[in-house]
Formats: C-alpha cells, structure tokens, sequence
C-alpha cells in the first residue's frame, strides 16, 4: 500500500526543472503526478514516476540531490465531497498530514497522494473505512 | 624523527645567540645593497653597528606589504639579478603580484626546512608523496616538491586539479602522502566517496595541508574521510613559501625554523612587542636569507607563541593556528567576522558540507551577508518544515558566534564552486 514517490531538492534557478524533466524524458520516465513546495530560494519536487529507483539513481547520477518517500494514495470518486469524506476520516482519526497533492485520473475517479507521521495508522484507518487505495503493482502508471 | 637535530633541538640560549648573530649580519648587508632599507635606517638614525644581538632586533622598523608593492618587482632585492635562480609571485587580489626571488643557496635553504616539516609529519625516503598543490608561480608546489625530494621520498608531481587523475594515481602507484591545501583534500576526499573508491585499496597515511586558514572541524572531517593523520604546514611566499612552520605528531602548535625565520608578536595597532603567549601579530625576519632578506615583514596573521619545550624534544618556539590574517577579515555593520568563524559553525553542524560562500553586499547603506550552504544529501529532507528548521538553526548559531544575523540560503550539494587551489569563500560586492 506504499507507494515510492521522488522527492528532489531544486534551487530557484531558471532551466534547473527544465533540466530534470529533459533527463528524465531521455531516459523513457513517466511521470504520473508532481507538486513543488516552494521557498523563496528553493523548491522541493514530488513526484510519482515510474521506475522509482531507476530515476532516483539517474538523478542522483546527474547531481541531483533526491530521495525517495514513503507516501500512501488514496483513490476518491471524482465528485463534489469526495475530497471532504476522506478527510473527515482522516482528521476524525487524529491523523496528521504532512502535504497531500492530487490529480484526477479519467471522469469518475481522482488520486490524492498523502504523506502522514504515520503511514500505516493512515493506511488502517482508510482501509477500515473502506477506502480504496492506490496498490504499488499499479501506481506508477497512474 | 627529526630531520636537523642540531637546530631543532639547539638550546633556546644558544638559538638566540645564533639569530643574533644572523639578524647582525643580515642589516649590514641590507644596509650594503638594498637602497630602500638604506634609506629606512638612516631616516631611523640607525647604523648597522647598533644591532649587537637579537634584543636590538625590535630596534629596527617594520616592512608591510605596501613597501613590497612600492618597491614593485625587484627592489627589495638584496643581490644581482644573475644570482637569482628562481622567482615565485603571489597572485595578490588588489594591485600587482608581490614578486619573490631566490638564489642557489636559498632554494637550498627552504628544500632543508620543507625536509624538516616532512620529517614531522612521519614522510621518509620510503614513502611516495603526491604533491598536489599548484605548480608555478605559487610556492607550494615546487617548495613541497623540492622538499620532498631532499628527504629522499618519491614525489609524483602531479599538480592541483584533475580529480580523477589524482584518485587514480593515488591508487596505482600506492600515494602514501598527499601535499594540497585543506579545501581541495576535502574535495579529493569526497570524490574518492563519490567515485566509490575501496579504501582499502588506498594507501595514504598522512596529508600535508596548508596556504589558507582552516578549522579543527576542518581537519577532523578531513582525516575521517580520507582516513589519514593530518598536518598543518604554515608558510608565506614573503618569508619563503610553505615550510617557516610544521606541526609535529604532538600537534601542539606549528614549529617555527627560528635558526632561519626569526618570529615576533607585536601588538598590531602600536607595533610594541608582545611576550610569549599574548595574541597579536606575526612579524618575521627571515635572516639568512639571500635573495630577498626583510626586516621585520608583519605576516598580517594573528596568533600566539609558546617557547616551552614541545614532548618531540624541539626547543623552536610553537605558534597557534592563526585566528585569522587580518586580510580575510570582513567588517560588516561593523562587526569583524573571519570566514574561518562560518566554517566552525557549519561543521559543527552534522547537516552541512564544510561548502560554503559568503556573500557579502550593501542594500541601503546597510552590509548584508548571505551565508550559501551546501545541505549534506542524506539530511535532505522533503518537507519544508525541516528545512526551514535547518535554516533557522544555522542561522542561530551564526548569531550567536559571529554577533550579527546573515541570510542562509541553502543551496544544491555540488553547486559551490570547488576549489582545487586556495578556496574561494567570500564575495565582497561592497566599492568600499
């Protein structure tokens, strides 16, 4: 139920994400979902590929500075409060969140990627509550 | 192991005598053929009969740095220029290179005190020493270079930069002794962990680092990832380049070689001289030399000096790390601050690289300073929370030992600029 999402460090230079994206088409990476949390200096990029191991190597080949998360995706219908129910799940539970980013997958179903203090509470509580989560075999080609 | 018991051990008695005799000689001899110390004398009303021993030394007036720029290239030359069989010059940030000469006997001489300093740092005629540091104009390589071959030891004469080549000599022909500044064996040290290198396959024992100032942290990361002993070698191209002072295995201070380079400590704003053990700055007077002999040259370099009897069974005098050469101090907002002060507190931090650009500017008629640091790969967190919290850590302790606040950046491992001679760590965008 964990899946391996990239996270790399980037400083505000223009070219610097140009300069990843273009490593990773070269290499024939998919990258199926990203978000940047982003400071005045610097970025941090999350991003859901496939081969995970593979690009963290390649990247880090390159200079890089990367590493690979733990982080659990939660698969919500792709309707008004969907979003809400889970979260009220989560919050209900006393579950805290570090950053979650989402992106819609076809017409009825979107992803959320989550990363929380405690993977597994997270990954149980959802389950419990039936919630269908991402399973590793078939997240990198989300 | 000592390579000239005879002076290194000479009672302190003795050695005084000696220096007095050498500094005597050495005036009349300026006096004799260097117009400008003429000159300087008599202005002083000082003939060279006053100087009868090393307690009239602090008589006599003080050469700066200006004084060799004014005398800009050869002026200060004491002998024909067909008794100079070598020049070095120091590159020199502002203004023209400070030009050095040397004749056949002072070569001579600084391959005998780069022996001496070899000696201490454990090289023998059995070893195989990589000297990387820059040949050319600056002293360092060939001083190493010839150095080393006095004691008999096998010298690759490799030169700074080229990494890869470094590593992979150090490798096939079994380097047991690497020669280059502190910043580019922290570099060949982490290349060697980059490349993954079997140390195992590495045979270097001992590192001889020295022309830049550098921290006890310093050292410590040095030796843990190069997995060596190493060495503080201290030296001016003024004097005579690196080898006018070495640590022993004990490490309690450099050693000056006070039968050639006669040390003083003066307070630097009145020019008094400072007893045994007060802080203040370095003046030399490298006696015997021929080529270029100075009187009193003041180093600029801030530091103490210890005259009791090291457990090597050296008499020589010891003299600390420097705090800081007065060069490489910035003034910001008032405060003085020494990039050596930034590196004690990155190092001290297990989450940086000793990596580090100070960047320093003026927005409003107020100083800036951003302090850029390199994040070590395995602390590189993905949430902001921890990186922001790395920050204001680094930022606090930079408070708390420089006494003013700097920007922190944090920048990408790789991106600061290394060095593979003297590192660079301060950008001054001020026009002061």
């Amino acid at each position: 139920m964990i899946i391996k999402q990239l996270s790399v460090f980037l400083e505000n230079k223009t070219g610097r994400l140009t300069e990843l994206t273009g490593i990773l088409a070269e290499n024939d990476i998919n990258i199926s979902a990203f978000s940047i949390a982003d400071t005045a200096d610097y970025g941090i990029l999350r991003m859901i590929v496939g081969r995970p191991e593979l690009a963290a190597q390649i990247l880090k080949n390159k200079g890089f500075t990367v590493k690979i998360t733990d982080v659990v995706g939660m698969i919500i219908p792709h309707r008004p409060g969907g979003l809400h129910k889970a979260l009220q799940i989560i919050s209900d539970n006393n579950v805290a969140i570090d950053y979650m980013y989402a992106f819609a997958s076809g017409e009825s179903k979107a992803t959320v990627v989550i990363r929380a203090e405690s993977l597994h509470k997270i990954i149980d509580v959802l389950q419990d509550h039936k919630m269908e989560l991402l399973k590793e075999g078939d997240v990198y080609q989300v | 192991m000592i390579w000239n018991e005879h002076y290194e051990c000479m009672e302190r008695e003795e050695l005084l005598k000696l220096q007095g005799k050498r500094v005597k000689e050495m005036v009349k001899r300026v006096y004799d053929t260097v117009p400008f110390y003429r000159k300087k004398l008599q202005e002083q009303g000082i003939e060279p009969n006053d100087i009868k021993g090393i307690d009239d030394l602090s008589k006599l007036p003080f050469t700066t740095k200006q004084d060799l720029r004014d005398n800009y290239p050869f002026g200060l030359f004491a002998v024909p220029q067909p008794d100079i069989v070598r020049f070095h010059a120091s590159s020199g940030t502002t203004g023209k290179p400070t030009v050095v000469g040397y004749t056949h006997n002072d070569i001579q001489m600084w391959s005998e005190v780069v022996a001496r300093s070899l000696t201490m740092a454990g090289v023998t005629k059995a070893d195989i020493i990589q000297v990387a540091y820059g040949y050319g104009l600056f002293t360092g390589g060939l001083g190493l270079h010839y150095g080393a071959e006095k004691v008999g030891a096998s010298v690759i004469p490799i030169s700074g930069g080229n990494t890869k080549k470094q590593l992979q000599l150090m490798e096939d022909f079994g380097s047991t002794v690497i020669a280059c500044t502190p910043s580019y064996a922290a570099y060949i040290g982490e290349s060697l962990v980059e490349e993954k290198i079997d140390r195992r396959k590495i045979k270097l024992k001992a590192g001889v680092f020295g022309a830049e100032p550098w921290t006890p942290e310093m050292r410590t990361q040095i030796e843990q990832v190069l997995d060596i002993k190493a060495y503080d070698i201290y030296g001016l191209t003024e004097i005579i380049g690196p080898g006018v002072s070495m640590e022993c295995q004990f490490q309690h201070g450099m050693h000056i070689f006070e039968d050639h380079f006669i040390p003083e400590i003066i307070n630097p704003d009145t020019g008094e001289v400072l007893p045994y053990g007060e802080l203040g700055e370095l003046v030399f007077t490298p006696a015997t030399k021929e080529a270029m002999p100075l009187i009193r040259y003041r180093t600029r370099d801030l530091t103490r000096l210890h005259a009791e009897k090291c457990e090597c069974g050296r008499t020589l005098v010891r003299m600390e790390k420097c705090v800081g050469r007065s060069d490489d101090m910035l003034i910001i907002r008032g405060v003085n601050v020494f990039p050596s002060q930034v590196e004690s507190v990155l190092l001290e931090m297990s989450e940086t690289k000793p990596h580090y650009l100070i960047v320093v500017d003026r927005e409003n008629n107020l100083d800036t300073m951003e302090i850029q640091v390199e994040v070590e790969e395995e602390f590189f967190s993905d949430e902001v929370k921890e990186l922001e919290g790395l920050r204001q850590r680094i930022k606090a302790n930079i408070v708390s030992t420089l006494g003013i606040s700097a920007i922190i950046r944090l920048v990408e491992p790789g991106t600061i600029e290394r060095s593979m001679g003297k590192a660079k760590r301060v950008v001054d965008k001020r026009n002061l």
